[in-house]
């Protein structure tokens, strides 16, 4: 079968569902951030799909500034982790209990 | 089967098979080898993305996020000196849960584009070459490019100001 606009989402959909999975499963802050960005990429080549199959390139301009905005979340969000890391010893979801009642 | 059709599949079985191998690795829990494999999904998406004529976005994909993203993610790795990660057990009851849960959203996603004929009739001609990209962004986008470059400023000071030592 010719590959089409559908493989592609469809490709998109399972690596969503990946990162999705990596949130619920890991419990690794770094790990979990690593599937944050799986979910990302899925929706990058679920927009590039789409611009290219409706013949116009907007939707390559937003993977361009998706990309941008998740560099600056990377670091952003490392930050937080190491300095989380300097008060806790820990990297552990099951760890950060402050909240807890 | 035509020479793309080819390289369609063999990219996107590699993409989702190191998709899968960050997540949940049945060898080893270490996060350096998430990233190693985070490396090699990303490499295989930009392959995706050359497959579609987005030829800027595959070398910024490369460059980005195989290039900066990750190498983040090592020296923050390498900073906090993991070693606990080996030790713990999943939870069964989350592990089955999440896995039915993620399992019914991939098969309503996979159904619903399966089912809605979505590419039919489409005739793709557009190519995302630098140039005309180049075109759209100093023109019909500037005010967001320039938005997203104090979000980038924006990052960095925070990013400063979070690594501090002595953070109040």
């Amino acid at each position: 079968m010719h590959v089409g606009l559908e493989h592609y989402l469809i490709v998109s959909a399972a690596l969503f569902c990946l990162g999705v999975l990596g949130v619920i499963l890991r419990r690794n802050l770094i790990v979990i951030y690593m599937s944050l960005e799986l979910m990302l990429n899925a929706a990058n080549l679920a927009l590039v799909a789409f611009s290219r199959f409706n013949n116009t390139l907007d939707g390559q301009i937003m993977v361009f500034f998706i990309i941008t905005v998740a560099a600056a979340e990377v670091a952003v969000g490392l930050a937080l982790i190491v300095a989380l890391y300097r008060k806790r010893q820990t990297a552990h979801v099951e760890d950060l209990t402050t909240m807890k009642l | 089967m035509p020479l793309p059709d080819i390289f369609f599949y063999l990219f996107a079985a590699l993409t989702l098979l190191c998709g899968l191998l960050v997540v949940a690795n049945p060898f080893s829990r270490n996060p350096v080898t998430s990233a190693m494999f985070l490396v090699l999904t990303i490499i295989s998406m930009a392959g995706l993305f050359v497959l579609l004529h987005a030829f800027f976005l595959a070398a910024v994909q490369v460059l980005v996020y195989a290039g900066a993203v990750i190498v983040l993610f090592l020296f923050v790795i390498m900073l906090l000196d993991l070693k606990e990660e080996q030790r713990r057990k999943f939870k069964m009851f989350g592990v089955v849960a999440g896995l039915i849960s993620v399992g019914a959203l991939g098969a309503l996603m996979v159904k619903t584009i399966w089912s809605s004929g979505l590419g039919q009739g489409l005739n793709p001609q557009v190519e995302g070459a630098t140039k005309p990209l180049g075109k759209m962004l100093f023109t019909q986008y500037l005010l967001p490019f320039e938005i997203v470059s104090i979000l980038l400023l924006v990052a960095m000071v925070g990013v400063i100001l979070l690594s501090k030592k002595d953070l109040k």
